[in-house]
């Protein structure tokens, strides 16, 4: 009888292929006139559905933040049930390759923070900014601006940051299963109802 | 009727709490409960076109298409800093080069930067298509909070929350689009902590703004 001298790791309870480094690779940079129509064309449907959605207008989306408006909370609580359980079937059936991102505790701590304050002012988010454009709000014209700017500050940082804040508490590719030790499918058996527990009580309570 | 809409308010007012304490806020409530201006109330305004559960449920759905087809999340974030790259490339290209977070994302129209801008066209298609094209400067929202002549603080306000929104979305990893949807469905816990740290600061904030 042979025992297991492997120390406990917690992967090994989460036998899953979370895809390779998020980096570009040559392939990915590689120029494909279909792939950049394809972007388009799920553009094009992604700023339909915010724009049908409500979460273009400026009053929904800073009436989230004001806890008055939970349009925004039951976009994306829906959204989120329905794209876990298609995704990871998707890939149970191996059609799909994960695409987790990195959890850095400080660095999603600090910059989640900025970016609600940003949230806020703006009164837009990235996404729902361009669809707040497309319906004719012209003062997503400066979010854009900014947005842009914003980007260029931070890879004039990059350098630094990466050395700093984005090192401190780099866990890598880690998901909420692998976390509290549970295997995928019993933890999405009890992840999902409760996800739609939620979603059922901010239908109930809510007024919008 | 009266009734059912009074315990809805009474309960929205629990819930409104409950929300505002796990997020360590709850030395605030009170002053939720003091008068504010008018016109600056969400729900004073129109709702969504469609039942955000069936949106919810359809963006849902287009995230399987763009892991299936494209082989990538939907994140909105990124694309704005491709276009600031090239930007930055056409004014002082050595420059943009030299820094890390463009050697590791080279700048380019790619996939991201095509997602943005047709997210523009398909709002412009829906809000035509459902009448709802606005056309206006100011929020109405905002103008009866800061008033008809505060344009050029509406447009300082958006463009200083645009730079920090970028700065924080790159230093988080993602936006409400990347984080919030397809980072949150996939379970990373990155994603849940980045997610929930875009509303505490994004409520304070909010509050401060209009509610004080």
């Amino acid at each position: 009888m042979t025992v297991s001298t492997q120390p406990h790791a917690p992967s090994a309870s989460l036998p899953v292929d979370k895809g390779g480094p998020e980096q570009d690779s040559p392939a990915k940079r590689e120029f494909s006139a279909n792939q950049l129509l394809l972007g388009a064309f799920f553009g094009v449907i992604f700023g339909f559905l915010l724009q049908k959605g409500g979460v273009a207008k400026y009053h929904i989306l800073v009436g989230v933040l004001l806890l008055e408006d939970f349009t925004v909370v039951k976009v994306m609580l829906t959204a989120i049930i329905v794209g876990s359980i298609g995704i990871f079937s998707l890939h149970a059936l191996g059609l799909v390759k994960l695409h987790i991102k990195p959890t850095r505790y400080a660095a999603n701590i600090i910059g989640g923070l900025l970016f609600g304050v940003g949230f806020a002012l703006l009164g837009y988010c990235p996404g729902t900014g361009a669809a707040a454009l497309g319906q004719g709000n012209w003062d997503a014209i400066a979010g854009v601006l900014g947005l842009m700017a914003g980007s260029y500050l931070f890879a004039e940082c990059s350098a630094w940051l990466g050395k700093t804040v984005m090192k401190w508490g780099d866990r890598g590719k880690l998901m909420l299963p692998e976390l509290l030790g549970m295997r995928l499918s019993a933890f999405l058996l009890i992840f999902v109802p409760v996800l739609i527990v939620v979603l059922v009580a901010v239908d109930r309570f809510t007024a919008r | 009727m009266q009734s059912i809409r009074s315990r809805n308010n009474e309960s929205e007012k629990v819930m409104k709490t409950i929300l505002l304490m796990s997020i360590g806020l709850s030395a605030l409530s009170p002053l939720l409960l003091s008068a504010v201006a008018p016109g600056t109330h969400p729900r004073d305004y129109p709702g969504p076109a469609w039942s955000p559960y069936l949106v919810g449920g359809l963006i849902g759905v287009l995230s399987m298409f763009t892991f299936y087809f494209s082989d990538k999340p939907l994140g909105a974030s990124t694309g704005y800093a491709r276009l600031a790259g090239l930007l930055g490339r056409a004014v002082a290209p050595k420059h943009t080069d030299s820094l890390k977070f463009y050697k590791d994302n080279k700048p380019a129209v790619d996939w991201e930067v095509m997602l943005v801008l047709g997210a523009i066209l398909g709002a412009f298609l829906a809000a035509w298509q459902g009448n709802e094209l606005t056309g206006e400067w100011l929020p109405a929202m905002w103008a009866a909070r800061f008033g008809a002549g505060s344009l050029t603080l509406r447009l300082g306000a958006a463009l200083v929350g645009g730079i920090f929104m970028a700065f924080g979305a790159r230093l988080a990893g993602g936006c409400t689009s990347g984080h919030g949807i397809s980072g949150t469905m996939q379970l990373s816990v990155g994603s849940w902590i980045a997610v929930i740290c875009f509303f505490a600061g994004g409520i304070a904030t909010a509050l401060l703004m209009f509610r004080f």
